[in-house]
């Protein structure tokens, strides 16, 4: 198990494999749809952003509202897809880590092997156990778009996998060719 | 004609949406545990153990158990001999809005699709569809929908010479093309027949059936447990990191349709593949 906290640099993430679990700690943002939408407009229009994206890690996730007593509720990643249309520009300028599940396009591999980003994956669908590995929760932009908003997250041992490494390796594809092999043989 | 009370349904329906999102029911508990059981990769072994732990944590704690709550898709079978007094419709957006706020569930809806795309802060409103049948009950079926998976899902205007084989190929690349997009190990629903409006449904129908049920023919039965075999064939596994668990159920539901036509529809689910229902 690999441990890291952040702020990502090159150097942290140049090693890690397609494959690799790792527990990560520090601050993370969230963001999806909405809100990669307005980074990316807010760029165009140069105007500032809402937090460093340099060495940053953002977190597709739209957690559901915490209860009397909670940090925050439920809080497991969504499709990142969605967010192919944005990411690469965000790694253009300094983003280093996203969190999500499921493919993502060949000029988000691309914009990785690039400026060397990584992506990591997260359990779909088991949003309550994630939760727990939040130990702080703040909207710091976009309050208006509700679950979408951008939250600064304290983080502590959030287990992750790397789908998509700094060499472009892609564990979805690696891991069913992998699994593939081993039923062959059984 | 028997009376029940608009106001009842709103309750019930809140309650519905809560516990719905707390708690899966027991056929795709079942399934989940013993795909768990069964599976011998690793990584897919491990996998299934974290959604395991997850289920668990969130019916102790009766907190939702994936971030998206889904939207609310509502199945009403109202026995024509059913009076309701009040507003139906309005009674069950009702229960919707309450229980999504007091249940801390996700509102997960946008009035406007395409220009403006604003939240409307309540989850309303529902999906709701209605059957009139024989009788004086009300059946209340509640089914969060998430969309990570409702993305996945296709529907294909095939032709009649395309046959079972074409239905079965066009099952199977829906489901490679969503690869670990859907949250695997995924629950499948087919839909066969009908028209371009009524086969998405009938998929969705499909896909809420008891996990365990097998189709009324013999044929059908067979090929659903066919094409199970075939999907859980492909590798993809649990969270789509390789394994021998990619759908927990697979079912399918046909209906008469035109001498043109076999439309064909995939609706997918994620293993959180919600559903509760109440006969009042």
């Amino acid at each position: 198990m690999i441990r890291l906290t952040t702020p990502l640099t090159e150097e942290m993430v140049q090693s890690l494999k397609a494959g690799d679990q790792v527990l990560l700690s520090g601050v993370i943002y969230t963001g999806r749809d909405a809100a990669h939408k307005r980074l990316v407009e807010a760029l165009d229009h140069n105007e500032p952003l809402p937090f460093d994206l340099q060495d940053a890690v953002i977190y597709f996730v739209g957690p559901a509202p915490a209860a009397p007593g909670e940090i925050i509720g439920s809080c497991g990643p969504t499709t990142s897809y969605r967010m192919d249309a944005y990411s690469p520009r965000l790694l253009e300028v300094g983003l280093r880590g996203m969190i999500g599940k499921g493919k993502r396009n060949q000029e988000v591999v691309d914009a990785i092997v690039a400026h060397k980003g990584i992506y990591f994956g997260a359990i779909g669908g088991a949003g309550a156990l994630m939760a727990h590995c939040i130990k702080k929760a703040e909207v710091i932009a976009y309050e208006d778009l509700g679950t979408e908003a951008i939250r600064r997250l304290v983080v502590e041992d959030m287990p992750l996998t790397v789908i998509i490494d700094t060499q472009g390796h892609d564990l979805y594809q690696l891991g069913r060719e992998a699994y593939l092999h081993y039923a062959r043989k059984d | 004609m028997r009376e029940i009370q608009a106001s009842e349904i709103t309750q019930v329906i809140a309650q519905m949406c809560k516990r719905a999102n707390y708690q899966l029911p027991d056929d795709i508990k079942d399934c989940l545990l013993q795909a768990y059981q069964k599976e011998s990769y690793p990584i897919a072994k491990e996998t299934l153990g974290v959604l395991k732990e997850n289920l668990e944590l969130a019916s102790q704690t009766k907190r939702p158990i994936c971030q998206d709550t889904g939207m609310a898709c509502i199945f009403v079978e109202i026995g024509q001999d059913v009076h309701v007094n009040g507003h139906l419709t309005d009674a069950i957006h009702e229960g919707v809005r309450q229980g999504y706020q007091e249940g801390y569930l996700r509102k997960s809806i946008v009035r406007d699709p395409v220009l403006e795309r604003v939240n409307t802060q309540d989850n309303t409103p529902a999906n709701i569809h209605y059957d009139i049948v024989p009788g004086d009950k009300l059946k209340l079926t509640v089914a969060p929908k998430g969309f990570g998976s409702e993305n996945m899902s296709r529907i294909k205007m095939m032709k009649p010479s395309d046959g079972i084989e074409g239905v079965k190929r066009f099952i199977l690349e829906t489901v490679e093309e969503a690869g670990p997009n859907p949250c695997p190990p995924i629950v499948i629903g087919v839909g066969i027949g009908g028209s371009f409006d009524t086969v998405g449904l009938l998929a969705k129908k499909a896909m809420l059936e008891n996990a365990k049920a097998h189709h009324p023919d013999p044929r059908y039965a067979a090929i659903e447990k066919e094409m199970l075999e075939k999907v859980n064939a492909l590798g993809i596994g649990p969270a789509g990191f390789g394994g021998g668990t990619t759908a927990l159920a697979l079912h399918i539901q046909t209906a008469p349709t035109h001498i043109a036509g076999m439309p064909v529809a995939v609706a997918i689910c994620c293993h959180v593949a919600r559903k509760m229902e109440v006969e009042l």
